[in-house]
């Protein structure tokens, strides 16, 4: 399953020029408000028209303005789940999750409503209304109504956005229950890192209506310099790894990886799962020799591969653990006292407790498929 | 109180032909009514000024003009009432049809203006949602905004109904006054007026006449509010 976008399109001042292909399970297409992600992912569904281009989906030409194609909405069999659900206001939630049942060829019928409504815990629900559910809530009976189309590509127009904290860790796990556990592809806009670090397969980073970016999660998220300003903190190296064991006594959980043994806060996760783990490159310190007398845990030795100028008075450091890469946001004061340069062998020092719930999360399956 | 039931046979008729003529007027107004308010409330395009005008004149001519100009073009040798008549043998001329398009015609404003209302509240985003699961426009049209615009859809409809059961000046210009085919409450109520000794029977049918009319109002307010309650819109 691929998703080729190669459109432009104006809109009054904005003018939205991007190109991209994707193939990932779950693609993010990533970037602050304003940089066209949405009017993008609308152009998938069929709800925008673009002036000039050609959208594919699944080898699927739905819009090729040369050869004035252009496939309506609901001869796409995209499902598209929306900011706010939108839910149907005079059905209730059984008859909304049913809608797209009945426009789906039989033939092409591939979800069921008790796997579906299983997936998505929305069971006791069936009989309410819309108006009342919890934001939570609607937000999963849209999933929910979008995958009984039995659609071919699953896109979502920030899902998130307009829940609180405790929502939004209601509805991750489904999320990744649906990336994991069924084949459908994902297009997923977002304009939070964490989101995307946890979610996505693969980025597609949008700025000021251009395609900045595209590729594996882990590679685009090094690229400090490709992250909105405002979410740049928040930016940094990830890392697969795997539960080693837990450490009930500290309560804490060690993950492997390439770069050595890292300790986290106790994980929920069982021992010999896939973690994805986000180190915030301003998270990490750089020691010239191996520190002593140092409260921090997890000390990762390792080699300079890059060193990039950052905002401000900070460099961005990249350092090469056995074959991962640590990001370090440092000052430029500090790389002149301590010399660093380019080959420089280095520990990376980050402390257990920068890890929160936001940076680690359930990691993709590593078997690859589709 | 018995002179008030006792109604005599004339009176009977005019009580079931005023119920025949409105209810046939708000059901035939229906269609045209949905089509046009969706027309204006949803169309872009030019002379939409001039067909809102056009809808919204029964509403501020003079109903005898009104009336006129159905008998210039619905009457037997009108240009519309001809060709009907002709093709259709539709004939509206002093029939009771003729009563049912006049109190059709004026009580159209009003049907258009309260479903126009209804559809501009409709939140078009979730139409557009109905159709990434994949209905078409007929459907999304037909399961998820004509259910929305219900409540509108009664209020207009009881609007045009109780426009046609009052209905006077067009009805009697256009089909005049002719009992048991189209002499409606209203006109056999200034019957009654004009007669020596008729304010007995012009009382009993206006009490009649506000009864119904009173009943259609409260039906329609008892039946939005089911609606509304059904649909639970926050």
């Amino acid at each position: 399953m691929t998703v080729v976008v190669d459109i432009s399109h104006r809109l009054g001042d904005f003018e939205i020029d991007a190109r991209f292909e994707s193939a990932g399970r779950l693609t993010a297409l990533f970037g602050p408000s304003g940089s066209g992600k949405t009017t993008l992912i609308n152009m998938i569904a069929g709800l925008i028209r673009p002036d000039k281009g050609r959208i594919e989906a699944d080898g699927r030409v739905l819009v090729d303005t040369d050869a004035g194609l252009f496939v309506p909405k609901h001869k796409r069999r995209i499902g598209m789940v929306f900011q706010d659900a939108r839910l149907f206001p005079h059905m209730s939630v059984a008859s909304n999750l049913r809608y797209g049942r009945w426009f789906t060829p039989t033939v092409e019928r591939y979800a069921s409503m008790s796997a579906v409504v299983d997936l998505l815990g929305i069971g006791p629900l069936l009989d309410r209304r819309p108006a009342k559910l919890s934001g939570g809530e609607k937000q999963r009976v849209a999933i929910g109504r979008a995958l009984l189309a039995s659609p071919r590509l699953l896109l979502m127009d920030e899902p998130l956005a307009s829940l609180d904290e405790a929502r939004k860790a209601e509805i991750l796990p489904y999320i990744e229950r649906l990336r994991d556990e069924t084949k459908i592809p994902i297009v997923y806009v977002s304009h939070s890192i964490s989101e995307v670090v946890r979610l996505a397969s693969d980025v597609v980073v949008l700025a000021q209506g251009k395609v900045a970016a595209t590729g594996p999660t882990g590679t685009i998220m090094q690229r400090l310099d490709l992250l909105p300003t405002e979410e740049r903190g928040e930016g940094g190296a990830v890392l697969d790894t795997a539960v080693l064991r837990h450490d009930e006594a500290f309560g804490m959980t060690v993950l492997g990886s390439a770069a050595g043994d890292i300790r986290v806060p106790l994980l929920a996760t069982p021992a010999g799962a896939p973690v994805r783990l986000r180190i915030r490159a301003r998270d990490v310190m750089i020691a010239t020799e191996q520190p002593t007398g140092l409260s921090a845990l997890n000390i990762l030795p390792g080699t300079i591969v890059a060193i990039e100028p950052g905002e401000g008075p900070t460099v961005e450091i990249a350092v090469d653990c056995n074959g991962a890469t640590v990001l370090a946001r440092i000052t430029e004061q500090s790389r002149q006292t301590l010399n660093l340069g380019l080959g420089r062998n280095v520990y990376a020092v980050v402390k257990t407790v920068s890890f929160d719930r936001a940076n680690t999360s359930a990691g993709l399956p590593v078997e690859a498929d589709g | 109180m018995n002179w008030l039931l006792d109604l005599t046979p004339d009176e009977w008729n005019a009580v079931r032909l005023s119920i025949k003529v409105a209810t046939v007027a708000m059901i035939a107004s229906l269609p045209p009514g949905i089509l046009i308010a969706l027309v204006l409330a949803r169309g872009q395009f030019w002379g939409k000024t001039l067909l809102n005008g056009l809808v919204h004149l029964p509403l501020i001519l003079p109903p005898v003009v009104t009336g006129y100009l159905l008998l210039l073009s619905f009457g037997r040798r009108g240009p519309a009432g001809a060709f009907l008549a002709e093709h259709f043998g539709i004939v509206f001329s002093f029939r009771w049809t003729g009563a049912a398009l006049a109190c059709g015609v004026m009580g159209f404003p009003l049907m258009v203006r309260a479903i126009r209302l209804s559809i501009e509240a409709v939140d078009r985003r979730i139409e557009a949602a109905a159709g990434t699961l994949g209905a078409n426009p007929l459907w999304v049209f037909g399961t998820i905004t004509l259910p929305l615009i219900l409540p509108g859809l009664i209020a207009g409809a009881i609007l045009s109904f109780a426009k046609a059961m009052g209905e006077f000046g067009a009805t009697i210009t256009f089909v005049s006054n002719i009992p048991n085919e189209t002499q409606t409450l209203p006109s056999a109520i200034y019957t009654f007026t004009q007669v020596p000794g008729g304010d007995a029977g012009a009382l009993r049918l206006t009490l009649i006449s506000i009864v119904i009319s009173m009943a259609a109002l409260i039906a329609s307010e008892v039946l939005a509010r089911r609606v509304g309650k059904r649909m639970d819109i926050e």
